[in-house]
């Protein structure tokens, strides 16, 4: 009973302090920036940070902790752009209140993503290692080229979808004179009224991390981790290979719809050629360097690189080349026998910490 | 005829992703790792291809020569210094290593030569008319094909007649057994980096002088399709990556013809979703079981 | 090594289908019934006519020289091999069509020769993985932490260390499985196994790597499983004191048919099975 409350205590501990830590983090900014003490291109930045936290846990959702190579995690955060855009966009009359506004968009924004997380999901996850990278990959491209053609359009009569493969054009929507256009193809969602604010970015986080951390620490995700861990011997005590998949992936795909949500309506224009394998690269960086199946190094990862390409801003041109030594270097340090060893002289390894991983 | 020149152009294209797969193919074989900077190994070569032209004055065969050497020392580089010493290490690391290397590439490109595209001209000009001038098939498309077949049958020679490339097939079906068989592992996969990135910058000469134009990002959309056609055609396999390039090459022709050129890389994309549902280790690859 | 001695007063006697089957257990439905069970690989027959009636409550052998098929067997019952042929009945139910996971709701659990633990996972997690279907909460029971999350996590938590503590592992229960010693995470198996209530548990090769004292004391272990939790086990196992000494009814494969079946004495003077098996082997 002893040991129980002890381990128990270990798993709570780090869950509590990842909450603590972003209450704090998220005071401290709220009142640095009210007082007027932030950078202009640091404030900028909060929210995308909020939206890059949520990305990275989430895809830490399915890499991490589901064990599977994901490499189109950016397509379900544009089909939550988008979808949150074109809600919060078209209920601009309808519901005065911007937080209510906002809040519906980001449901929305997760339930379409949660839906083509879906239609990903059944082909995707049949797939094992490379090849299941690959196929995400494929539909992270397939749902920006099909976003890319979109056309929307809102007036009195609801909504108005068109396909802008071939020839068709804003002028085919059939618009009243009061409509107004939201996303016209390659040229994205324009004038967007950018209602996202970091408090909804705090509190996306905070649900994000309930999400995850109380997932991981239940009966579900238990058996997620053990479909990670040995997926023949999961199946041997029953448990429901598919379904957990799906859970894991579909979960993650929502999570990320919300950011997008979040992300789009923090800018005026949006282009779907944002949301490419570079993003989907980008966040999986964060979820790699911050280490698999942990959250609370996400967090920390997707902020400080966030920041670090504009506080390179000084290096100018050389500030991408410095971010992808660095990235090679962390990668080599962090990996490679030899170094591993020179860093565990260099740094003694805390009490009690387990290491049997160098073995 | 419209169709027959859609189809050559689908071929010839084709043929570029199917050089840039072998490299992929035969790198994934070896060291079992998806390296993302072999697409900027191809830009590099349309650089160093471009300025020896251009600047040096050299004639296309020497600097397409230049291209190659300069390639297989850059490929032989980034996996000593890179890739080499995370032979041990899980999968994903190195993936993101590779990603580091194509940022790197990308880059240091970008500072060498700058962001705006540089025009290139084709090393071979001119085309053949056929049928009363209905049909045009470009030098470049014919000498594109014309290289693709013959680093093939180099390549299935060379794997199946040399030592060298016996290691290779080795190594990459066991690397403990190979190593045990007095194989030197860690040179055989150099080797592999070496060929791999003197294809790539073929591909790079080929695919500049029909798109005529190269920036920094040139190599990645490619390096992306040409993956997509190793995998299609059965990651690992030669002559699926032949078959896969030269097959996706003509699905994306055809469908920028017929279908929509904004959705023709979805086309692309789907067709390779669909084929891996069906054959879980594309056309031509061979589907191991975990063994229980 | 007393208890033992149940095998003898209960002789095996035959049942139609020329199986062999403790006598208490005769007038209950057998746990297990493969009839003309058999598996080909691309033309290779892997298993051919594998006859074979398990008891409610009998320890059963599998036992043959390496690449007989005995793994083979396994991957059939458990059906991570769908057979080429034949039947498998589970408690009387024919599992045509089922997967692994259906099996093992109808009670089939089984370790694995190369041990196949969650390494990433506590010892006690692992236990409470065989216990997952066990464990009535879904996904928003998990994440909102309603009242049936604590309650079954409570009952889980008891319940795991319960099984651990078959094996005297509950002191063990924080640690991560793939840190435990060998003999340590076999007996981890058995337990995680255990925790999907199963009818039939199948071992293989529980005894492989163990010193003598350990195996004495994994036989030990068996017995008392198969008291306590009155369920069938079958083991494949190359140990031929442990098969001699725990199992009722003996079944011997070589090149993927059944050679010879019997009690532990028939089958050590069958001269078929020394002749395949035994004159080669028994040394080890």
């Amino acid at each position: 009973m002893k040991l129980k409350s002890r381990k128990l205590k270990k798993t709570t501990v780090i869950d509590f302090a990842t909450y603590i830590g972003v209450i704090l983090a998220f005071i401290i900014m709220n009142t640095l920036k009210s007082q007027g003490m932030l950078t202009r291109s640091l404030t900028g930045q909060l929210i995308p940070i909020c939206c890059y936290i949520v990305m990275a846990v989430s895809l830490n959702l399915t890499v991490g902790i589901l064990g599977e190579l994901s490499l189109g995690h950016a397509g379900f955060m544009s089909v939550g752009a988008f979808s949150g855009i074109v809600a919060a966009m078209s209920l601009q009359s309808v519901i005065p209140s911007e937080a209510l506004r906002l809040a519906i968009a980001l449901v929305v924004g997760a339930i379409f993503a949660a839906i083509a997380g879906t239609l990903v999901g059944i082909p995707v996850l049949r797939l094992r290692g490379d090849y299941l990278a690959i196929v995400t990959l494929a539909f992270g491209e397939i749902i920006k080229e099909l976003i890319n053609c979109l056309i929307i359009g809102v007036d009195e009569a609801g909504l108005h979808v068109i396909n802008a493969t071939g020839t068709k054009s804003v002028n085919d929507l059939g618009l009243s004179e009061a409509g107004r256009v939201l996303i016209k193809g390659a040229q994205g969602a324009t004038g967007t009224q950018t209602i996202a604010s970091f408090t909804a970015g705090f509190i996306l986080i905070m649900i994000s991390l309930v999400i995850i951390l109380n997932l991981v620490r239940s009966r579900s995700g238990r058996a997620i981790m053990a479909l990670r861990d040995n997926r023949i011997a999961a199946e041997s005590v029953g448990i429901n290979v598919t379904k957990y998949k799906m859970m894991a992936f579909v979960t993650s795909a929502a999570l990320a719809g919300a950011a997008g949500a979040l992300y789009g309506l923090n800018f005026s224009n949006l282009v779907a050629t944002k949301f490419d394998f570079n993003t989907s690269i980008l966040v999986l960086v964060f979820v790699v360097l911050g280490g698999l199946g942990n959250i609370w190094g996400s967090i920390i990862a997707a902020t400080v690189l966030t920041i670090l390409p504009e506080a390179l801003r000084g290096f100018a041109d050389y500030r991408m080349l410095i971010y992808a030594i660095v990235l090679i270097l962390v990668m080599l340090a962090t990996n490679n026998p030899q170094l591993k060893a020179l860093f565990a002289k260099l740094i003694p390894v805390r009490k009690g910490e387990n290491v049997n991983g160098q073995a | 005829m419209e169709f027959l020149s859609y189809l050559i152009s689908g071929i010839s294209l084709g043929s570029v992703y199917a050089i840039i797969a072998l490299g992929y193919t035969m790198v994934y074989g070896i060291a079992k790792m998806l390296n993302f900077a072999h697409g900027d190994v191809i830009m590099v070569g349309g650089y160093i291809s471009l300025l020896s032209m251009s600047s040096l004055g050299l004639p296309w065969p020497l600097a397409v020569i230049l291209a190659m050497l300069v390639c297989t020392v850059l490929g032989v580089v980034i996996e000593g210094l890179a890739y080499k010493p995370l032979r041990s290490a899980p999968s994903l690391a190195v993936l993101i290593t590779a990603i580091g290397v194509s940022y790197f590439l990308q880059n240091a490109a970008l500072l060498l030569w700058g962001a705006s595209p540089k025009a290139y001209t084709p090393i071979i000009a001119g085309s053949v008319k056929l049928f009363e001038g209905q049909l045009s098939i470009s030098y470049v498309s014919m000498l594109t094909v014309f290289m693709c077949i013959v680093i093939m049958i180099a390549l299935t020679l060379f794997t199946g007649k040399t030592r060298m490339g016996k290691a290779m097939r080795a190594c990459s079906e066991d690397k403990a057994a190979a190593q045990l068989m007095g194989i030197n592992v860690n040179r055989t996969i150099s080797m592999t980096f070496a060929i791999g990135s003197a294809l790539a910058a073929i591909a790079g000469v080929l695919l500049c002088s029909s798109y005529t134009s190269l920036m920094p990002t040139t190599g990645s959309m490619p390096g992306i399709k040409a993956f997509t056609a190793a995998v299609f055609g059965g990651i690992g396999s030669i002559p699926g990556a032949l078959l896969g390039g030269v097959l996706l090459g003509i699905i994306e022709s055809l469908a920028k013809a017929y279908i929509s050129t904004q959705l023709a890389n979805s086309i692309v994309f789907a067709v390779l979703i669909i084929t891996l549902l069906v054959r879980p280790a594309g056309l031509l690859g061979k589907y191991v079981p975990e063994k229980v | 090594m007393a208890r033992l001695k149940s095998k003898n007063d209960s002789p095996l006697v035959p049942m139609p289908s020329d199986a062999y089957i403790p006598q208490r257990d005769l007038g209950k439905t057998p746990v297990l019934e493969a009839r003309h069970l058999g598996i080909d690989f691309g033309g290779l027959t892997a298993v051919d006519d594998f006859n074979l009636v398990i008891g409610r409550t009998e320890i059963a052998g599998l036992i043959g020289p390496n690449g007989a098929g005995k793994t083979t067997v396994f991957n059939l019952l458990t059906k991570v091999y769908q057979p080429t042929r034949g039947t498998i009945m589970v408690d009387g139910y024919d599992t045509k069509g089922m997967s692994t996971v259906q099996v093992n709701k109808l009670g089939v659990a089984r370790t694995f020769q190369n041990i196949r633990l969650f390494n990433n996972l506590s010892v006690e997690d692992n236990v409470k993985l065989g216990m997952h279907n066990q464990i009535k909460y879904g996904m928003a029971g998990g994440i909102l932490r309603l009242p049936s999350y604590w309650k079954q996590e409570r009952i889980a938590h008891e319940r795991a260390l319960e099984l651990l503590s078959i094996f005297d592992m509950q002191d063990m229960a924080a640690a991560k499985a793939g840190s435990l010693p060998y003999g340590a995470q076999r007996r981890l198996e058995i337990v995680r196994a255990l925790g999907t209530n199963p009818s039939l548990l199948l071992l293989d090769e529980p005894a492989a790597g163990m010193n003598p004292s350990e195996t004495a004391e994994l036989m030990e272990n068996i017995i008392k499983i198969r008291d306590t939790f009155q369920i069938a086990i079958m083991l494949i196992e190359h140990d031929m004191n442990l098969v001699m000494g725990i199992c009722e009814g003996i079944c011997v494969l070589n090149f993927g048919k059944v050679i010879a079946k019997g009690t532990p004495d028939e089958i050590q003077s069958n001269p078929v099975v020394i002749e395949a098996y035994l004159g080669k082997k028994k040394e080890a």
